[in-house]
């Protein structure tokens, strides 16, 4: 059979998607199904002194309006949870319409249903609420100031939690006389995820079963029923189904249980009748939970050497108006454990204050915490090697972990698992043609005009969320272990059912190629089932580059299960024993007599027929795995930008971008390419373009795409890509995650290529999104100093 | 993203809109909607009405003496590519070319784009430096409005009310003339944060004649006439350049969350040179 695995097989998902048949939340219709419109909060804080929905009612084709006092005389609990708790985190109540007060501009108030989505929206203007409003917190570190409008009662200051990780006493130790001291505030700015298809949520409720049906645009379809059936709706799961269709993009943004869902589902309960409701992009800009928004003083201590001798940073991670599903865990956990990076660093401390603000909650976006923490941890070492007058690259190598040091345990709580570092920066340096670029830019510096820049970024990443046992220890109450059930059918085929689920990442593609390779059968006998609670066992979602080191390292199991119990069959049929008997194109034999052996089909046949089994032999063929990794997966590699400034107006203009990525084995080179270069535009984005701002009063200044800039493809490069290959020691695949390897990376490396640009005047730092403004005034003001001087 | 309740009727001739336009009470003209649609959908516009024009013939580019005649439903993308605009008005043709991406040149037109006066449109800064005039024609007759006068504040021109706007002249341009339109794009929206369209006619090594505008930079089209008076006669020096672009002011400049007012004036300074520098170039005596 040819090698399936490692090969760029295409997408069995596209045909359908590319001929516009992927059906999507709002493709699907249903008799009877009405419109729900939510009416928003215009105010980031305000006391709500009363709703009047009496002329929305009167608007035509109006089914029913409802405010929080409907919740609470229906007696559902009406609670949009947080899912991942911290010790002492704060954890005041969020109401899935608003009680009193509003937290951001976007809260939910009230929602209209109607026959049409746009008689709903005319109705929802209608609706009459009277806001006191009240003065806003908005930056993470200004609201913990005194005085500062309060978000919850229940947090004095808005302080969330108060984290720390690390030996604080051995890092004061290591910067009380450092040969250098390099320190840093960085703001690592917000950002709006922005998937393709904004939410849908179409929910049907049968009143004659007391069932509910709830297809939704969900990264992880078990985790929202749970959430929804502990704490919003009051239904017990076994009445409640939930269905992921087509999900078009998500990177985080779907893994969340929010508000707008269980409205919806409210709406169905009431009027015993399907209600689907639609986010239109303005509403996902204002609700979808946003990313990053990190305030940090990050220190770095290096003896004379150059060699590292302690990190310390200081952060204020803005949580938004209320704990979002993961929101606690993403500057925390996914941060704070990071920050070793790629080096030996014998001494950090991080300390994270979590802080409520009259903002859109912040959670999980690509990446996740991790595009924080290199953020950190690479300024630092950019800023060092300047400041020791030491190449850039020589700098990292010399503080890299050394290849014979794994599994290596840092001083943040994670054991590296494997890891050779020098490999991966040694081909970006060729690739990028180092010696030569550093020889133009010498040019250029003495002849002025436009200058070129150099960024380097030597990333790691903790993926494939998540070993129970080590979040636990971090006191986290959950862990991420994943499902796979396969199904083997009479005739041979394969049916897999995952408990991963997919929004366009090619899971089904890259599942079979597993199953064919582990089973021997073809590809297209295997079939892929994912996203819906009716038809598959209890699995946590897609996110955190897990599909395919957990989701997979699943399926792997749940396969050699089936080989074993094959083996079983075969020994039976052929009246041998089964340790005797191997499984080898296709075929069951007895070692060493190859032509003694019975075909796949014959072997998957006979578990269904099985009339004359021994006592010890079940009928069937079906395994089932609940697969807990050890440890994360740890993908690193190095990428260098290439820009180009043109310090009249300050424009930066990416020149090339190299990225030599280690994600240890490789299932589908075609879209593993693919997950790097969507990583890649976002992380570039990020690094230039992308910010989301609100003003002083709290409201999204960004609010559209008229005024948040996503990276379009003309504003990119051709990415320039290869590979080392560190197999993960821990799961059955040797594989890692790859999906936010390139958001992780690239803001840094495209961020210290502007300040390598900008060295020759003295510039050390400048927050991102490096727009021309910034830069220009960046140089303008260094230029006076320099003449003052 | 769903627009208020609105009536729809198309057009069937200029007369017929004409009529339409005076006999409706909060009504808009539609073309290709590229302009007007957005804000229906955000709700910032609630027309009770709309009319369509888009059908109507007053599509392409044609020569009328010295001028070259384009009607006010021709697309963006037909204007790129126009051989008549491109070899007798390429400064126009370039700055269609930058507007919005394919799909919005494929619908939007002229008309549509000047009704609409967006300060971060591209063509309105050509149209002023080209010294391009408007016409204009209501129930009651017909009247015409330099492209300058006809930008009347943000998002507000002269156009009245029972006003259509069917074409725009816009003269040839004269021997020895080069061109150039160069827009720093703003990275969200696609509009310009500056645009500046240049161009100046070449004789004896001297500039005999120039114009130069800015979109972006004020509400409506900003021209510095005392840069315009040190470029013509000058010998087009870089220095002299410079010179000039120092010159340039504003009062009032935009600014929004990307670009802030000082930093568009600086801009509009820098692209000033530069685009006057390239029109230079491609200016052949």
């Amino acid at each position: 059979m040819a090698k399936v695995l490692g090969t760029s097989i295409k997408r069995r998902e596209d045909p359908a998607l590319v001929t516009g048949r992927g059906k999507y939340t709002d493709d699907i219709k249903l008799e009877r199904m009405a419109h729900a419109a939510i009416v928003r909060s215009p105010y980031a804080h305000a006391k709500i002194r009363g709703i009047d929905t009496t002329a929305a009612l009167a608007a035509p084709g109006v089914l029913a309006a409802y405010t929080a006092a409907d919740v609470a005389k229906a007696g559902l609990p009406g609670m949009i949870p947080v899912g991942w708790l911290l010790p002492d985190l704060k954890t005041p109540a969020h109401p899935m319409l608003a009680i009193d007060t509003v937290r951001h501009v976007g809260d939910a108030v009230a929602v209209v249903v109607a026959e049409n989505r746009y008689l709903a929206r005319d109705a929802a203007d209608l609706v009459a609420v009277d806001y006191d409003p009240l003065g806003a917190a908005v930056d993470p570190k200004g609201a913990t100031a005194a005085g500062a409008p309060q978000v919850h009662p229940e947090a004095p200051g808005n302080i969330a939690f108060d984290w720390e990780l690390g030996d604080r006493a051995k890092t004061d130790a290591a910067f009380a006389k450092p040969a250098h001291h390099v320190v840093v505030d960085l703001r690592n700015n917000r950002l709006i995820p922005h998937a393709i298809e904004p939410r849908s949520a179409l929910a049907s409720f049968d009143s004659s079963k007391g069932e509910l049906t709830l297809t939704l645009t969900t990264q992880n379809p078990h985790v929202h029923r749970l959430l929804m059936c502990l704490a919003s709706i009051g239904l017990p799961e076994t009445k409640v189904r939930v269905i992921a269709p087509e999900v078009g993009g998500g990177f985080g943004s779907k893994i969340h249980h929010y508000a707008d869902e269980a409205i919806t589902s409210f709406c169905s309960m009431q009027l015993d009748r399907p209600v689907k409701w639609t986010a239109t992009r303005t509403e996902t800009n204002a609700t979808d939970a946003h990313g990053r928004d990190h305030v940090s003083k990050a220190e770095l201590a290096l003896d004379a050497a150059g060699r590292i001798l302690g990190l310390r940073v200081h952060t204020y991670a803005n949580l938004g108006a209320y704990l979002s599903t993961f929101g606690p865990s993403v500057p925390t956990y996914l941060y704070g454990t990071l920050l070793s990076g790629q080096y030996a660093i014998p001494a950090i401390h991080c300390q994270v204050l979590g802080v409520f603000t009259h903002t859109t909650p912040v959670d999980a976006v690509r990446g996740a915490g991790r595009p924080e923490a290199t953020y950190v941890v690479e300024r630092l070492l950019h800023l060092a090697a300047d400041q020791l007058g030491i190449d850039q690259a020589e700098l990292r190598r010399r503080n890299f972990i050394p290849p014979d040091a794994f599994p290596f345990q840092t001083e943040v709580a994670l054991q590296y698992d494997s890891g050779n570092y020098e490999p991966a920066l040694d081909r970006a340096l060729e690739m990028v043609g180092y010696q030569a670029l550093r020889a133009d830019q010498a040019k250029r510096r003495s002849s002025g005009g436009k200058q070129i820049g150099l960024g380097l970024s030597s990333y790691i990443e903790a993926c494939g969320l998540a070993p129970s046992k080590v979040v636990g220890s971090l006191g986290a109450q959950a862990g991420l272990w994943e499902s796979a059930d396969v199904r083997v059918q009479p005739t041979g085929g394969v049916t897999v059912y995952t408990g991963s689920s997919p929004h366009g990442q090619g899971h089904e593609t890259t599942f079979s190629q597993i199953v064919a390779d582990k089973l021997g059968v073809p590809m297209d006998q295997v079939q892929i089932i994912h996203g819906d609670t009716g038809q598959v066992q209890f699995g946590m979602g897609t996110y955190g580059s897990r599909s395919a080191a957990v989701g997979g390292s699943a399926i792997a199991r749940s396969a050699d299960k089936i080989i074993e119990k094959g083996k079983r069959i075969a020994a039976h049929l052929l009246e041998a024993a089964a340790e005797d008997i191997e499984l080898a194109d296709g075929k069951f034999s007895v070692k060493g007599s190859p032509d003694k052996g019975v075909g796949w089909g014959d072997v998957a046949l006979q578990a269904y027929l099985a009339h004359n089994f021994p006592e010890d032999l079940e009928p069937g063929l079906q395994a089932v795995t609940f697969y807990d990794p050890a440890n994360f997966t740890y993908p690193f590699g190095t990428h260098i930008a290439v820009v180009e400034i043109d310090p009249e107006i300050g424009q930066v203009k990416l020149l090339r971008y190299v990225a030599v990525d280690d994600v240890g084995n490789v299932i589908n080179p075609m879209i593993v390419d693919g997950q790097i270069h969507g990583g890649l535009a976002q992380g570039i984005g990020q690094a230039l373009w992308e910010n989301a701002v609100y003003d002083e009063t709290g409201q999204l200044v960004t609010a559209s795409l008229m005024d948040y800039a996503l990276p379009r493809a003309h504003n990119l490069v051709a990415f320039e890509l290869d590979r080392t290959v560190t197999p993960c020691p821990h799961n059955p695949l040797g594989v890692k995650g790859v999906g936010e390897a390139g958001a992780i990376a690239s803001p840094v490396a495209v961020v210290n290529a502007v300040m390598d640009a900008l060295s020759p005047w003295g510039i050390r730092h400048v927050d991102m999104p490096l727009s021309a403004e910034k830069v220009w005034r960046a140089i303008r003001e260094a230029e006076a100093k320099r003449a003052a001087a | 993203m769903y627009p208020a309740p609105f009536d729809y009727v198309r057009a069937t001739s200029l007369d017929d809109a004409l009529r339409l336009l005076d006999e409706s009470s909060d009504a808009k003209l539609i073309a290709g909607g590229h302009s007007l649609l957005p804000m229906m959908k955000l709700r910032l516009a609630q027309p009770a009405k709309l009319i369509d024009i888009g059908q109507l013939p007053l599509r392409g580019v044609a020569f009328t003496g010295d001028a070259v005649r384009i009607g006010a439903l021709t697309t963006h993308a037909e204007l790129a590519s126009s051989r008549e605009l491109l070899q007798h008005c390429p400064l126009v043709a370039e700055a269609a070319s930058v507007i919005g991406d394919p799909q919005v040149r494929n619908r939007g037109t002229l008309g549509g784009n000047i009704a609409h006066a967006d300060p971060g449109s591209d063509l309105p800064a050509a149209l002023v430096a080209l010294g391009a005039t408007i016409r204009l024609r209501a129930r009651k007759g017909e009247r015409t409005v330099a492209a300058k006068d006809f930008f009347v504040d943000l998002l507000t021109t002269d156009l009245q009310p029972g006003e259509v706007i069917t074409a725009v002249d816009v003269p040839k341009a004269a021997a020895g003339t080069g061109s150039a339109y160069l827009k720093f794009e703003h990275p969200a929206s696609g509009y310009a944060v500056v645009g500046a369209a240049a161009w100046v006619r070449v004789s004896g090594g001297k500039c005999a004649a120039a114009g130069l505008a800015f979109n972006g930079v004020t509400a409506t089209p900003l021209v510095s006439e005392a840069a315009l008076a040190q470029i013509i006669g000058s010998d087009l020096s870089d220095a002299t350049l410079a010179e000039a672009a120092a010159k340039i002011e504003a009062v009032d400049p935009l600014g929004d969350v990307y670009a802030s007012g000082d930093y568009r004036v600086h801009l509009a300074r820098v692209y000033a040179q530069r685009a006057v520098a390239k029109a230079r170039e491609r200016a052949v005596e």
